[in-house]
């Protein structure tokens, strides 16, 4: 299936990814309403990791044999088998947070603004290119079918 | 000192109903301009240390950032301006030689400005360039005085040996920028653009990185005076040899790379200590005659078993024909001249600002020097140093180049804003920079796909004003002058130029 991947011998550190991932993700899908006005702004759904000049985002790797769908009670937290990748029904979530324990990539966070739920990278919905590899200014997050 | 007397040069305008604190400008500016108050959650801007590189208005994913001059305003004067005040104050306050980057901001004149083309009108027809083939490709070298055949079986075969010739696809060549004054990803982008476009780039003095010798087919390897990161494997590696006598923002004068940026690698590529400073003398010490250079000339082609040609770059300076001259005579293959808007990492202002002459008056009276002299066959002329679109390229063939190198355009893009900072080692497009954090910023697919492009529109644009012209090869455009026709220019300009005035 086609994943986000990092380059992150050219990622600057910029956080264009999150801003751009956040917009998408708000109400209005606009980015000056989105972050000046809507109240319950929504997390990033990946995240960029800093170590002194490296820098990468990290987000959820949707892996085949995903744990945190193992892991989830509800139901949340599904594969959808059509596309690979892992989707989140945030209405199920229950804020048990077995997913966030047992994800090997760290890629899920709690969303206490938005109710308690688990927050993960949904793949811009599947449909086109993610917003953050579409707005990454130096071409360091990439889309493709790598066969892995 | 307590205070300093500058006053800052740009100021940063924030418009607060587009600014979404993201902070994407406070972590991109390396020379701290942008900040964040946690404490009153707003974005703060120090214009002080701002040199309009622009990177902070490029990437505000809201547009809500703008640069502009200080609005501070002296007292007019024409003639002691606020740019003469503030290198006074500067000089009064630190006692030292001002450095600048990149080519002179002077307002010398520039005659590509002031010389216009022909075009085909009825008596002569003029070429669809979209249509019928266009020749772009140039051959770079000594060409013989005569061809000799030899008919065998009624066949005819070359009997004359031919000199080694460098083969460009277009006759647009990348100058020198050394690894250390430039990233190693801005001469990775550099490397592959000249291959993908069947031209050369240009090592510079810095030596060849050992990671770009599999480039080395399409560069060609420079012997400065400081010789580094010079060995016979170096020398073999490129496609041709260039010894840099002089270079057009600084004629007269040497390099000199702080310590500072010599790390590990630089230190591998240029056979120095890390951290020393990597000085290049101002004259090579063994060349102080045209003998001289020819010893060296001849050096390097035993070197190379007479299998590469040798350029020698020289400044465009008052007595250039002459020795442009003595340096075909002197065994060169190619000449290439730079003039004083040619570009430098770090060069002192004033030398920058007032050491030279123009290029086009330099190329113009080489090439007529040379045709003069009967030895024009015998290297290839290069024009340099302020190339700034197609039509300073067509211009200068037609006075008499056979191709240019561009170096500023090239990284302009790449990214470059002509900020001037270059001798800071705090480029924030990552060009001008060995800073871990920076140099990532120039990701070098993205330089490449952006030179190739510029190269091809380039490509495109010649061959449309050569078709224009009649004209459906760059060989019958080189040194035909006829072709241009000056504006507003004076009678000796014109003499010098050889053009005739337009209306003539």
């Amino acid at each position: 299936m086609k994943r986000i991947y990092a380059k992150e011998e050219v990622c600057i550190g910029c956080k264009l990814c999150e801003v751009h991932c956040i917009t998408q993700h708000s109400r209005s899908k606009k980015i000056i309403k989105a972050f000046r006005e809507e109240q319950g702004r929504p997390l990033p759904r990946l995240f960029v990791e800093e170590c002194g000049p490296l820098s990468f985002a990290v987000q959820c790797r949707h892996c085949d044999d995903a744990q945190c769908v193992a892991a989830c009670i509800t139901g949340a937290m599904q594969k959808d088998d059509a596309t690979g990748a892992v989707v989140h029904d945030a209405d199920k979530c229950v804020g048990c947070w077995m997913c966030i324990m047992v994800c090997p990539a760290g890629a899920i966070r709690r969303n206490a603004a938005q109710g308690r739920i688990a927050s993960k990278c949904d793949l811009c919905g599947g449909e086109g290119t993610p917003v953050c590899v579409a707005n990454c200014p130096n071409e360091a997050l990439v889309y493709e079918d790598r066969g892995d | 000192m307590t205070i300093s007397y500058l006053t800052k040069d740009y100021e940063i305008v924030r418009d607060e109903k587009r600014c979404i604190k993201c902070q994407v400008c406070a972590r991109q500016c390396a020379n701290h301009v942008h900040g964040y108050d946690e404490q009153y959650d707003e974005m703060t801007s120090d214009g002080g240390a701002c040199v309009a590189c622009q990177r902070c208005v490029t990437l505000c994913p809201t547009g809500a950032l703008r640069v502009q001059r200080s609005t501070t305003h002296f007292r007019d004067n024409c003639n002691w301006t606020a740019g003469v005040q503030s290198s006074i104050v500067k000089q009064a306050e630190t006692g030292g030689v001002l450095l600048s980057g990149m080519g002179t901001d002077r307002p010398h004149p520039i005659y590509w400005d002031r010389i216009v083309l022909n075009a085909s009108q009825v008596t002569n027809p003029s070429i669809d360039p979209l249509r019928e083939p266009m020749e772009l490709r140039t051959y770079l070298g000594r060409k013989p005085d005569r061809l000799e055949l030899d008919e065998r079986d009624g066949r005819l075969r070359l009997k004359t040996a031919l000199d080694p010739q460098l083969k460009l696809e277009l006759p647009v060549m990348f100058s020198a920028m050394s690894f250390g004054s430039i990233s190693f990803n801005a001469c990775l982008s550099l490397a592959r653009a000249a291959k993908a476009a069947g031209t050369f780039c240009n090592t510079g003095e810095g030596g060849l990185h050992k990671d770009l010798y599999e480039y080395g087919p399409s560069t060609i390897v420079q012997v400065a005076s400081g010789r580094f990161g010079v060995t016979p494997q170096y020398l073999m590696a490129g496609a041709a040899i260039e010894i840099k006598i002089g270079q057009g923002a600084k004629p007269g004068i040497g390099g000199h790379l702080p310590g500072e940026k010599v790390t590990r690698t630089i230190s591998e590529t240029r056979m120095i200590p890390m951290g020393t400073d990597a000085i290049s003398p101002a004259p090579h010490h063994d060349i102080y005659s045209i003998e001289d250079l020819r010893l060296l000339i001849y050096a390097l082609k035993e070197a190379t078993n007479y299998t590469k040609p040798v350029s020698v770059k020289i400044a465009a300076v008052h007595n250039v024909a002459a020795i442009a001259s003595g340096a075909v005579r002197a065994g060169a293959d190619i000449v290439a001249i730079d003039g004083i808007r040619g570009g430098t990492g770090a060069a002192p202002t004033v030398i920058r600002d007032n050491v030279g002459i123009p290029i086009e008056l330099a190329l113009a009276s080489v090439d007529s020097r040379l045709r003069e002299e009967g030895i024009r066959n015998q290297a290839s002329l290069v024009a340099a140093g302020g190339i700034r679109n197609s039509a300073d390229i067509v211009k200068a063939i037609a006075l008499g180049a056979d191709a240019v190198y561009i170096a500023t355009s090239a990284l302009i893009a790449m990214g470059c804003h002509v900020c001037q900072k270059c001798y800071t080692g705090r480029c924030n497009w990552g060009i001008a920079t060995q800073d871990p954090n920076l140099v990532r910023r120039l990701n070098p697919d993205i330089g490449t796909r952006r030179l190739t492009n510029l190269l091809r529109a380039w490509s495109l644009e010649i061959k449309e004003l050569m078709g224009g012209m009649g004209v459906n090869a760059v060989e019958s455009l080189r040194g035909n002058r006829a072709h241009l026709r000056g504006m507003g220019l004076t009678d000796t300009e014109l003499r010098i130029l050889g053009i005739e005035p337009a209306g003539a």
